[in-house]
């Protein structure tokens, strides 16, 4: 049976319609990454499935069913402020929030053993991430929902957060995680981009990338090359001493290069995850306004 | 000489060693980005470069106090001030006045896309155009040496994009610039990486320098080969072999620069009582 099951959801706030049309699905045992700029719609498809807010039109299913207090007790969710309480223990906080479900407070395992009479306030953000992981999972949810789960964390211990998610992944609950971070999207088994709250695309990281391509510069002197192209109206960015700029045309990136007197490299080459979510989000909404102040609707 | 930077830098708060022999140089013109989670020292080591701490040892070079940008981490402006107001405070902090202030203000923000919100309050605007204005205030004076601590943590792609373009534009005029982040993929476009965990540097060089020099090999598999070696790639596991063997049921991978940091992490010293992650 799909875990979350979205057909046609939109959302409007007054004016402002934060979600439009959004279909989306979760099975179980899936990872799925939900992509999109601020602005775009991520927070408020959130709150749909929480069952926070109810879809202007379109359906939302949890489970089969409309979204409720018993819905609520099959989802764990990891928010991006992570939703602990600092001023009570690691063993206090999984002993509240496991007491809420009536299960068993979660596992510790490790570091978090060690530090299970400590104040939450008092751990290092790596540690929070894994209390908050633990106490969203002690309850044994069917779905799990994690807004920027690695944020502030080294990669090891993003590569240790993971272990948890795919852990509960094997043990059949679907994923649902929401990252500005493509190195973690691309740990997901589909992901859904959206912009201006539309899906602007599904699928595996490769699907979504396509044969988008980016021109890649090389130039003895980049920042001679870099100030030319700005100058041209061609934005490029700066990976090491290469220069890259998506979804251009070479032709036109070597003549800006030549006008200026800069004697440059060009080629097209794949382009990267990142590089095609910025040009889809700039497609699904205004050209650099991708991220204007919605603050409070999406 | 060209560069700035540390020498067996030391930083210590109270009884605590935040940071404990970190070195680097970083050349004008370049990018250098300083990688570590939480707590691994990365704010110490900018504060300490930007001569807002001052370091327990060792030695800082940078130019003078009024030739420094400094933008420190957590959306660094002025909520109750204006766009505008932010800006000016900006250059009359850094000594740049009159006809000149106007035209870099003018300049940054067109460049930041925050020409329509002069007027608005710093705490009225999105994250990442919060982001861009506490940037621009950095840059305001064309400082020689940048520093910028954790710049674009939790600003979307879209805003880290141009939040780039601007770090690139301040590096392709002349600065030096330095960098925090905890994530690798944006490391992975600074001209030199330095790696630090616990308050000591773990790794040092270009992205590629870094992986090229990562001993042993990594290994791709569908399980898990080892309790404490083995980490997680997607729906992969990805392992490191310290002596160089591809176990069986394994094949080597070629490492990137997560991969080559993951490894430095799980080959680094522990100390006494610690933990291993």
């Amino acid at each position: 049976m799909t875990l979350v099951e979205i057909r046609g959801a939109r959302k409007r706030f007054g004016e402002v319609v934060a979600v439009d049309g959004v279909d989306l699905e979760v099975a179980p045992g899936e990872v799925v990454g939900l992509l999109g700029a601020n602005g775009a719609g991520k927070t408020t498809l959130i709150r749909l499935i929480l069952g926070l807010l109810r879809p202007t039109a379109g359906t939302v299913r949890l489970f089969g069913e409309p979204p409720s207090r018993h819905t609520r007790a099959r989802l764990g969710y990891v928010p991006q402020a992570l939703g602990l309480y600092e001023d009570l223990t690691v063993a206090e906080n999984l002993a509240f929030s496991a007491g809420a479900f009536g299960a068993a407070p979660g596992r510790l395992d490790g570091a978090l053993e060690a530090a299970r009479g400590e104040l939450v306030a008092e751990l290092p953000l790596g540690l929070r991430r894994r209390v908050a992981f633990a106490a969203a999972l002690a309850h044994r949810p069917d779905l799990l929902v994690l807004d920027e789960p690695t944020s502030g964390v080294d990669p090891l211990g993003r590569a240790r957060l993971w272990e948890t998610i795919w852990e509960a992944a094997a043990g059949g609950a679907g994923v649902l995680v929401s990252t500005h971070f493509m190195s973690e999207a691309e740990q997901c088994d589909r992901l859904v981009v959206m912009a201006a709250g539309r899906v602007v695309a599904a699928g595996g990281a490769a699907e979504i990338v396509g044969d988008a391509s980016t021109v890649e510069v090389t130039a003895e002197r980049w920042e001679a090359a870099f100030t030319a192209l700005d100058r041209a109206g061609l934005p490029a960015a700066l990976v090491g001493r290469r220069l890259r700029v998506p979804d251009a045309d070479p032709r036109q990136v070597g003549a800006a290069l030549d006008a200026a007197g800069v004697k440059a490299a060009v080629r097209a080459v794949p382009a990267t995850l990142e590089e095609t979510f910025v040009v889809l989000s700039g497609d699904g909404g205004e050209p650099g306004a991708a991220a204007p102040d919605r603050a409070g609707v999406a | 000489m060209s560069g700035y930077g540390v020498s067996d830098l030391r930083v210590r708060y109270g009884g605590q060693l935040a940071v404990d022999g970190v070195s680097f140089t970083v050349q004008r013109g370049t990018v250098t980005a300083l990688v570590g989670g939480d707590g691994a020292g990365k704010s110490s080591v900018l504060r300490a470069l930007a001569g807002a701490v001052r370091p327990a040892g060792g030695g800082v070079r940078r130019p003078d106090a009024h030739r420094i940008g400094y933008m420190a981490a957590g959306e660094a402006v002025y909520r109750d001030l204006t766009v505008d107001e932010n800006l000016a405070f900006s250059a009359s902090a850094y000594g740049v006045r009159g006809a000149e202030a106007a035209r870099r203000a003018a300049e940054l923000l067109r460049r930041t896309g925050l020409q329509d919100a002069g007027g608005r309050l710093g705490g009225q605007l999105s994250g990442g155009m919060r982001h861009k204005l506490a940037l621009a205030m950095a840059l305001l004076h064309e400082p020689q040496l940048l520093v910028l601590d954790e710049p674009t943590t939790g600003v979307d792609p879209v805003s880290r994009a141009e939040l780039w373009r601007l770090i690139a534009a301040a590096a392709a005029a002349g600065a030096a610039v330095v960098l925090a982040t905890c994530y690798v993929d944006e490391a992975e476009r600074a001209a030199s990486v330095v790696v630090l965990s616990e308050g000591r540097p773990l790794l040092e060089g270009s992205p590629e320098e870094v992986v090229a020099r990562m001993p042993g090999v990594v290994v791709d598999s569908a399980v898990r080969l080892d309790p404490v070696t083995s980490w997680r790639r997607g729906a992969r596991w990805r392992t490191w072999a310290a002596d160089g063997t591809v176990p069986a049921g394994a094949a080597r991978a070629e490492p990137d620069l997560e991969d080559a940091v993951i490894v430095a992490e799980l080959a680094r010293p522990r100390r006494a009582g610690e933990v291993a992650a």
